[in-house]
């Protein structure tokens, strides 16, 4: 493969061909408002009611503000914690899943309806979501009154004012709209594996455990590898849960904001200095940690 | 130029029977397409636009913004002349109306609105917008700035909207005292209560009585503590008195760029944080499940504060088993007066339909015959004074809700005492951050100094050119 | 040592089966339990849902249907566009990223490091950054209600050509196209008629995930559409949320609410019934 023959080049011309409208679509939707972004990081630049304010060239000084405030790393730990909270449960359940739906051994009756159960609460947007959400865990909702008449509670329990519940009820919901993603993901790869190898282990005497981990698991790692980048990525971005579920307060005392949100506060005023000099922040964060899942994870060894 | 503009007022004040001749009389200048000096052709073509012959002057197509129906069905129903071509569109004459209609939510409709305003110089005739509607808590944002036309500009004066509230007034009246917009409805708050709880705890349902009991806030406070003890809370939320204290301010939310907090505000929280930390009060959000509670009787819930609108509409008069099903609301002044909600109408400037613009605010807000038509059909509380005022000493008209009550008078006593000078053009943001800051504070999050850091920094962020 | 073995197994299969079948079903509850909640809410009126949640359906979801049918809002046509936007997305969006995804794994050229690096990188900028600004844009190039900017930018998007690349890594050999290319087959070809039908699970996955958040998505399509003939289901759905008081009813919202989401389930079994048939093509292809 990695001999450049002149056959390969003239093959590979079509590497370029391929990749145009990709690159087209990008450079002209996304790629001005981009640079856009990070360019902006360096200005004052905001609406006041409806008076342009900037753009003033400020150098570093939206990131001094940011810095010296120290408020971005609360929202940066908060968006870990919460990010933790979700992701945990939801990798080991998917796994948990996607391990038991592709055992052919375990003969799991109607697991066709069960596949396609679990994708279904990502079909609610999330704001019709959270209205179910605040009619359930509300004061006076059914939640409340079955924990009271068991007599676990005598008064009723205020979810979204107490840290940790608020910060639980965040990661339940976000959990149940996006476990069924990750265990499609993983599926999905799970159906790309050659059924053959199971039933060769099968013969082999190999018990489930075993072949979990050493046909599916090794088989799955670049399905594997994009689950948990792209969960780290959409966990640094989480936002519409929590900020629906908080009226995007980030209540009680902002224990539940997250960085985009804290980004939103400031695109209210298209303050597109700070907003920029946050995204780039966030940019920064997310990158070093890809890498390193990237790194751990070997990826791009395989190919070689 | 001052006596066509007097000359259009009359025709427009005229009847309908007169508007063909009205029409020609004032077809007296040029065709003069130019958008420059709107004030100019708008007044002559004042009544034009409702004919269906219209001059040269007027631009093709009216461009309305707003975020709900609203205006769309009131025009629909009592504008003489508009035709609904379809759900986003209609006709008024040879004039195009179309509706640009976007939701609240994530302040869209302002994001929209926003980003059109400025580049509304450079768009061409038929895209500039005419006419856009703002609610109270942001419409100073619009109204002080160069963007919303002066009411005179349009050639209405002030005679033309003497019948009006002051309140309505006030809130779009720009730092320089010049009138921006104008709104056709009233909406001035009174006290409702739960008559079945007064009887019980109070021993008297009597509104007069009633009143005694919550003539200010000392007596409403202690009020709150006899509630307590016989099962009610005082209201539903701290949020529900939160308007009332808010709209009775003797200081702006900034003064000289700086945050600035009300002192008549501070006493809402230290009264809200003894009214909650005595179980007499919750902290509910506006329209949630909890909130809404009070409405049934098993909610325990005494009193709310509310507009016209509130008790017809949004109390669950409908269903059978709430207390407004059953008659059992009173309605009396309260400890001080409010009120809440309400939509202005505001001409955009480089409109190139000033003078439909002009007529349209003049049918809307001013006619009487039309005011009249929405109270009957909308059952909706108008921004006219004398139209209210018949209706008020009319014994005939009783609120079933009210329990035969007639809160007219009421509403009417409420807003006359309402002072709205200080407004600024940040209080939706301040309102809502301060509210959402308090809340931590009363459940016992943050110690007051820690809950008021949190507000000055959530308004900074919203408006970063203020200080505190 | 076997013996154990043996004897774990033995149980295990049974002890494992019984505890799926219970995971599965507390699963299954909490899946579906929302859309009972949904369903029992469209079925009350504004009045009744005011009083908090009942666990019984009331009678009043005809009279809620047809109050938002016979309304200004135009839901068919909201449900019409929703899908030409929603279609055409996941279309667009699932084929050229296989195309990208297909270019950067299929082929070796002086750039391929830099680009795959480049478009890795943007995944992880988040889309609110960019949004207020892409809205902008939109403004400049006068396409402003119109599809064309919620569907065409869908062709470049990272985060499905990174799972198009990662897919194809554990199950497209190389070999394969070599041999498609000995076998006389032109590149666009290869990639049309062979490369495609391999990734139909992978294609299927993503396109329901790109349909589902485009169905759902109001953000970007509320500053853009503001013609109602234009508008997406979210944002009449917002905007029945905002009714003025003499309109508002809830009823009406969660029978909308529900009516938006039925499209969505009956795209999502079609499309899932691909996810399935992946596993006979992958054995065929072993």
């Amino acid at each position: 493969m990695k001999k450049k023959s002149s056959k390969a080049v003239r093959y590979n011309k079509w590497g370029y061909i391929f990749l145009i409208p990709f690159i087209l679509v990008y450079v002209v939707f996304q790629l001005i408002p981009l640079f856009n972004t990070i360019y902006n990081s360096f200005f004052e630049n905001y609406l006041s009611g409806l008076t342009q304010i900037g753009p003033n060239f400020v150098g570093l000084e939206n990131y001094k503000t940011l810095f010296t405030q120290g408020d971005i790393w609360i929202y940066a730990k908060n968006t870990m914690i919460l990010w933790i909270m979700c992701f945990v449960p939801q990798i080991i359940l998917s796994l948990l899943l996607g391990a038991w739906f592709s055992d052919v051994r375990l003969k799991l009756k109607g697991s066709r309806f069960f596949k396609t159960v679990i994708y279904l609460p990502n079909l609610i947007m999330a704001s019709a979501f959270s209205m179910l959400f605040f009619t359930l865990f509300s004061d006076g909702g059914p939640i409340n009154s079955i924990l009271m008449q068991i007599g676990i509670i005598s008064e009723p329990y205020k979810f979204l004012a107490n840290t940790g519940s608020a910060r639980g009820l965040i990661a339940l919901m976000n959990c149940l709209m996006w476990f069924g993603n990750t265990t499609i993901l993983l599926m999905a790869g799970m159906m790309g594996i050659d059924t053959s190898l199971f039933e060769a282990a099968e013969v082999d005497g190999a018990t489930s455990t075993q072949v979990f981990y050493k046909i599916t698991l090794p088989l799955l790692r670049p399905i594997l590898v994009y689950v948990v980048i792209t969960s780290l990525i959409g966990g640094l971005q989480l936002f519409d849960v929590p900020q629906i579920l908080t009226n995007g307060t980030g209540d009680p005392m902002r224990s539940t904001m997250t960085l985009i949100m804290f980004l939103n506060k400031h695109l209210y005023s298209k303050n597109y200095g700070m907003a920029g000099a946050v995204s780039v922040i966030l940019f920064i964060i997310t990158a070093i940690l890809s890498l390193i899942v990237f790194k751990v994870t070997g990826n791009d060894k395989r190919k070689a | 130029m001052k006596k066509k503009i007097i000359s259009a007022l009359l025709c427009a004040s005229m009847v309908a029977t007169m508007v063909a001749g009205c029409g020609g009389s004032s077809d007296t200048t040029s065709t003069d397409n130019s958008n420059s000096g709107a004030a100019a052709p708008a007044t002559e073509s004042g009544f034009d636009a409702a004919e269906t012959d219209t001059t040269g002057d007027e631009g093709k197509v009216l461009n309305i913004y707003c975020w709900n129906e609203e205006f769309k069905s009131r025009l629909t129903d009592h504008y003489p002349g508009y035709e609904e071509v379809d759900a986003t569109s209609g006709k008024i004459g040879d004039v195009t109306v179309k509706w640009n209609i976007t939701p609240n939510d994530d302040n869209a409709y302002q994001n929209n609105l926003d980003a059109t305003l400025l580049k509304q110089e450079s768009a061409a005739a038929d895209d500039k917008i005419d006419l856009f509607l703002v609610e109270a808590d942001y419409a100073l944002k619009y109204v002080d700035t160069d963007y919303t036309m002066p009411v005179a500009d349009l050639g209405i004066t002030d005679a033309d909207l003497a019948n009006q509230y002051q309140y309505t007034k006030d809130i779009v009246t720009d730092s320089n005292g010049v009138l921006k917009g104008v709104s056709w409805q009233g909406c001035p708050g009174v006290l409702f209560y739960n008559r079945d709880a007064a009887k019980e705890v109070l021993g008297t349902d009597d509104p007069d009585e009633v009143q005694k009991y919550v003539s200010d806030w000392d007596t409403f406070n202690d009020t709150a503590e006899t509630m307590k003890a016989a099962g009610y809370k005082m209201t539903s939320s701290v949020n529900d008195t939160y308007r009332v204290y808010s709209n009775n301010v003797t200081s702006k939310w900034v003064e000289d760029g700086k945050i600035n907090i009300d002192d008549n505000i501070m006493k809402w929280v230290s009264d809200s944080k003894e009214l909650y930390d005595a179980g007499e009060t919750e902290t509910y959000e506006l329209w949630s499940d909890d909130w809404k509670k009070g409405f049934y009787p098993e909610g325990k819930v005494f009193c709310y504060f509310g507009p016209a609108w509130f008790v017809n509409f949004s109390m669950a008069a409908d269903t059978e088993g709430s207390i407004g099903y059953n008659g059992g609301w009173g309605a009396t002044p309260g400890p001080q007066g409010f009120y809440w909600g309400g939509t202005w109408i505001c001409g955009a400037t480089g409109t190139d339909n000033a003078g439909l613009v002009k007529d349209i605010i003049l049918k809307m807000t001013t006619d009487e015959t039309i005011m009249k038509d929405i109270v009957v059909k909308d059952d909706d509380f108008v921004n006219n004074k004398p139209a209210m005022e018949a209706m008020a000493a009319d014994t005939s008209y009783q609120s079933k809700v009210l329990g035969g009550q007639n809160p007219l008078a009421m509403y009417c006593a409420s807003v006359e005492k309402l002072d709205l000078s200080n407004l600024s053009a940040y209080d939706q943001g301040c309102n809502e951050e301060f509210q959402n800051a308090m809340k931590n504070y009363f459940e016992g999050n943050a110690s007051l100094d820690d809950a008021l850091d949190l507000f000055y920094k959530a308004v900074v962020e919203k408006y970063p050119d203020l200080t505190y | 040592m076997n013996e154990n073995k043996n004897l774990k197994k033995g149980l295990g299969i049974h002890a494992r089966r019984f505890i799926a079948y219970i995971v599965l079903i507390l699963v299954t509850f909490a899946c579906l339990f929302w859309f009972y909640v949904l369903f029992i809410n469209a079925t009350r009126s504004n009045g009744e849902l005011q009083a908090g949640f009942t666990p019984l359906p009331s009678t009043h979801l005809l009279e809620n249907w047809n109050n938002l049918v016979h309304g200004t809002l135009p839901v068919w046509q909201g449900m019409i566009n929703s899908l030409i936007v929603s279609v055409l997305s996941a279309a667009l969006c699932t084929y050229f990223s296989t195309m990208t995804a297909y270019a950067i794994h299929a082929y070796d050229f002086k750039l391929k490091k830099y680009i795959y690096a480049f478009i890795l990188a943007v995944m992880m900028i988040p889309t609110q950054v960019t949004a207020l600004g892409f809205v902008k844009l939109v403004g400049t190039l006068k396409m402003e209600d119109t599809f064309i900017p919620l569907i065409v930018p869908t062709i470049a998007a990272p985060v499905t050509f990174f799972y198009m690349k990662q897919y194809m890594e554990s199950t497209l050999p190389v070999s394969l196209i070599e041999a498609a290319r000995i076998d006389g087959s032109g590149e666009f070809h290869t990639f049309n008629n062979i490369v495609l039908p391999l990734m139909k699970p992978a294609i299927a996955v993503q396109a329901i995930f790109t349909f589902v958040s485009s169905w759902n998505n109001y953000f970007v399509p509320a500053l853009i559409l503001h013609n109602d003939k234009k508008k997406t289901l979210p944002i009449l759905i917002a905007q029945l949320r905002a009714a003025d008081w003499l309109k508002f009813d809830m009823g009406q919202v969660y029978v909308m609410i529900a009516f938006s989401i039925f499209p969505v389930i009956i795209i999502y079994l079609i499309l899932s019934r691909h996810i399935v048939q992946g596993v006979a093509l992958g054995s065929v292809k072993g």
